[in-house]
């Protein structure tokens, strides 16, 4: 933007209304478009969730303005702890080893060694283009204890069939689920990076005698950092809003997952099953903070590790 | 995500979950607004030159409903009053419906005028004076139209009538009649023997369950309530509730099915899922105890299995007084903010009333019928589908239907009731744990629920 309105200023003075006066309004002008949809669409409904987690209306007795009363109430509901701890748990495990994985396909595909690359890198994306509702449907098959293939599988072998929808197993059947999803969006980003690495680095490296392993690990990383750190952001938020794939597990697992099995699926079963926005607005507001905290947390590890 | 009671169509019974984690969103939409205030008792009854004046006023009508092609008996209202055009939405079905229409609620503006809703949601859109009485607009004089437990659940205690009545379901069950031969099983008559058969068939077929109580499926439990003369939910006045979802007669059907769930000798899979339609496909339930919309249904979703099935009432507490209880149907009602009202109130009473349109629903939509004259008609008792080997299915409902108790009342908040039911009780039968326990749980958390949400709350 500043440089759209230096270069406005530039223009030379030509005959005309006032160009000084266009000159000053270019800018706001040119900006209007994201300030007017950044308002309307990102800060007004924060503002009025912030407005009404200050609130609560009963069905019986209307509504009444309670102060910080939701909030201190959150901060000691266990529902609400549960969750959080819980997406906290998914983001230590399943992040990791998706960005691990994410990594190592990116580098295999960047070090022309594969054939069918073009295919590999196709296959690996396309479960990111799978719509979520038809993904949780086709692993609700996969994982099903009765007729589902690896249940078929084991009974056939006289094995005891895999648990994927108990309890102590749908985290990480979960968390397959979503690996599955985003190693390819994850991978896209960060083979992207690599081919932004000029050329003449390898050549250096290969003069210096540095083998695939060398530069791999001596330039290839180094130059991943800021693409992965990309990634870690997206990861936090996307792990923390855990949403979409539990909410569809519910369906087949209504045992395991309850409506208050990851803190955004509580908040939305708060507003829509228990009537109760105002609460719902509090928790979400809360999960907010968490992300934000999490994502800083993230950051400034990595700062401090750059600087040392 | 919070589940419905099963929507009342015949054609796709799965629900869709069309949510996203937009809380904020939501929260913004469902914006604070104040009462609208709904037509009280007292109203004065509306004059017949009113109605005619009204009926020929040109209008347009919305109609919020998921069942499918009701466009044909829209079209016979819209010959009847040319001036009024009704504009059919289908706005999803059950709770994605349920949760459309409070937010436009909610909103004061987009709202339908006249909506499908299922009986249990009655009291939960009266509560926030959401709903138009009828009465004044005539629909008292079509009570005895309907059967008796029918008008029950859509008139309140001051003489208001919250909606009109469409199809129904009845609880029976239907049987896997050669697995029953094979086994040398009886019907079972009453609960007792029920159980022993249970016990009896897994022992001889591992892979076979007597029946499916599902895990995820309070309406099922609150039909055998019903059916065992449980009165969990009782308001008085606007803001006295009263719940005892724990009582003597809920504990001993936690009992009973809490020990038959643990035995193992019945599964308590989630129904309208991939895995059990699965399961009627291959045979691992022998019974289905479901609503009399249950054998058109499961004709059409266990096509493999044809002519298998029969019919036969519920299991009895005391076989010399049989009872049962209703699972689904649904009704129309009115919304209190339309501008429309009269047109709207008529076009509600006369969709489910008038015999071409009433009768239609029951051969097109294969509704279970909610009008007296429906039940006793020949064409509709007479039907002897291939499907349960040429019984005369409906003819077995229309007499259950007269066994169904008017009393049963539903609590005001009926998805908090639901989704706790399947996070306490609906669980236990599920992890095999203690059911009488997770009735104490349901109990308190509805409780605290009710008090959190302002009501005074009685009993237990």
């Amino acid at each position: 933007m500043a440089a759209t309105t230096a270069a406005a200023a530039r223009k030379p003075r030509r005959a005309g209304p006032s160009p000084r006066r266009r000159t000053r309004s270019a800018g706001p002008l040119f900006v209007a478009p994201f300030l007017i949809l950044f308002l309307l669409l990102f800060l007004a409904p924060l503002g009025y969730a912030a407005y009404l987690s200050l609130f609560q209306e009963q069905l019986i007795g209307g509504t009444v303005f309670v102060g910080l009363d939701n909030y201190v109430t959150a901060l000691k509901d266990p529902q609400l702890l549960h969750g959080v701890g819980r997406v906290a748990l998914f983001f230590v495990i399943q992040v990791p080893l998706m960005l691990l994985l994410a990594l190592l396909f990116a580098l295999a595909l960047d070090s022309g060694l594969l054939r069918l690359a073009r295919v590999i890198r196709l296959g690996i994306f396309v479960p990111y283009a799978v719509p979520s509702v038809v993904a949780a449907l086709m692993w609700g098959y996969l994982y099903g204890p009765d007729f589902g293939p690896f249940a078929q599988l084991s009974r056939n072998l006289d094995l005891p069939a895999p648990q994927f929808l108990s309890e102590s197993w749908m985290l990480g059947s979960l968390a397959n689920i979503v690996t599955w999803e985003f190693v390819g969006y994850n991978m896209i980003i960060l083979y992207a990076a690599l081919r932004t690495v000029p050329h003449d680095l390898y050549e250096a490296a290969a003069m210096d005698g540095a083998g695939a392993w060398r530069v791999a690990w001596s330039i290839k990383l180094p130059a991943l950092r800021p693409a992965l750190l990309l990634t870690l952001l997206f990861s936090v938020i996307g792990s923390f809003q855990l949403f979409n794939e539990p909410s569809l597990l519910m369906k087949i697992a209504p045992d395991v997952i309850s409506s208050s099995y990851t803190a955004n699926l509580y908040a939305y079963s708060l507003a829509f099953t228990g009537q109760q926005v105002n609460y719902a607005a509090t928790v979400s507001f809360l999960l907010g903070l968490v992300i934000v905290i999490a994502s800083y947390a993230v950051l400034l590890t990595a700062n401090r590790r750059r600087e040392k | 995500m919070p589940r419905s009671f099963v929507p009342t169509s015949s054609m796709s019974r799965r629900r869709f979950l069309a949510a996203t984690g937009a809380v904020s969103l939501g929260a913004a939409l469902a914006a604070c607004s104040g009462d609208s205030d709904s037509g009280s008792s007292s109203a004065e009854p509306v004059s017949q030159a009113d109605i005619d004046k009204a009926m020929k006023t040109p209008t347009e009508l919305t109609f919020w409903t998921w069942v499918p092609d009701i466009q044909q008996e829209v079209a016979l209202f819209q010959k009847k009053y040319p001036a009024i055009k009704v504009k059919v939405v289908n706005a999803g079905q059950g709770v994605a419906h349920y949760t459309k229409l409070r937010t436009a609620l909610k909103a004061g503006t987009g709202a339908p005028d006249m909506v499908q809703i299922e009986y249990q949601a009655i009291p939960t859109f009266t509560i926030t004076n959401s709903l138009l009485n009828l009465a004044p607009y005539g629909a008292t004089a079509l009570k005895d139209q309907f059967v008796d437990w029918t008008w029950g659940q859509v008139s309140g205690p001051g003489g208001e009538v919250w909606a009109i009545p469409q199809d129904t379901g009845p609880m029976g069950m239907l049987y896997r009649k050669d697995i029953f031969d094979k086994h040398g099983i009886q019907v079972p008559e009453t609960w007792e023997e029920f159980a022993a058969a249970a016990r009896k068939l897994h022992k001889a077929d591992p892979d076979v369950y007597l029946t499916n109580l599902a895990a995820n499926e309070p309406a099922a439990w609150h039909g055998l309530l019903w059916q065992a003369g449980a009165k969990p939910y009782a308001t008085s006045g606007k803001s006295n509730l009263s719940i005892s979802v724990d009582d003597a007669v809920s504990k001993k059907l936690g009992e009973y099915w809490g020990e038959l769930a643990k035995e193992g000798v019945i599964s308590t899979d989630p129904d309208f899922t991939d895995p059990w339609y699965a399961g009627f496909n291959k045979g691992k339930y022998a019974t289905w105890l479901t609503a009399a919309w249950g054998p058109s249904f499961l004709s059409g979703s266990a096509k493999p299995t044809a002519g298998k099935w029969r019919a036969a009432p519920l299991p009895q507490w005391d076989a010399a007084k049989p009872v049962s209880g209703n699972w689904g149907g649904s009704t129309t009602a009115v919304t209190a903010a339309t501008k429309n009202k009269i047109a709207a109130a008529q076009f509600a009473q006369f969709i489910n009333s008038d015999p071409a349109s009433a009768k239609m629903f029951a051969t097109k939509q294969f509704f279970f019928p909610a009008t007296k004259d429906l039940l006793a008609d020949p064409s509709f008792t007479g039907s002897a589908p291939e499907f349960y080997g040429g019984q005369k299915v409906n003819q077995i409902f229309a007499d259950i239907s007269e066994t169904v108790s008017p009393e049963f009342q539903w609590p005001p908040f009926l998805d908090q009731a639901a989704t706790d039911w399947t996070e306490t009780v609906g669980k236990s039968l599920a992890a095999k744990s203690d059911t009488v326990a997770a009735l104490g749980t349901w109990q308190s958390r509805l409780t605290a629920y009710a008090k959190k949400q302002g009501f005074t709350v009685e009993g237990t």
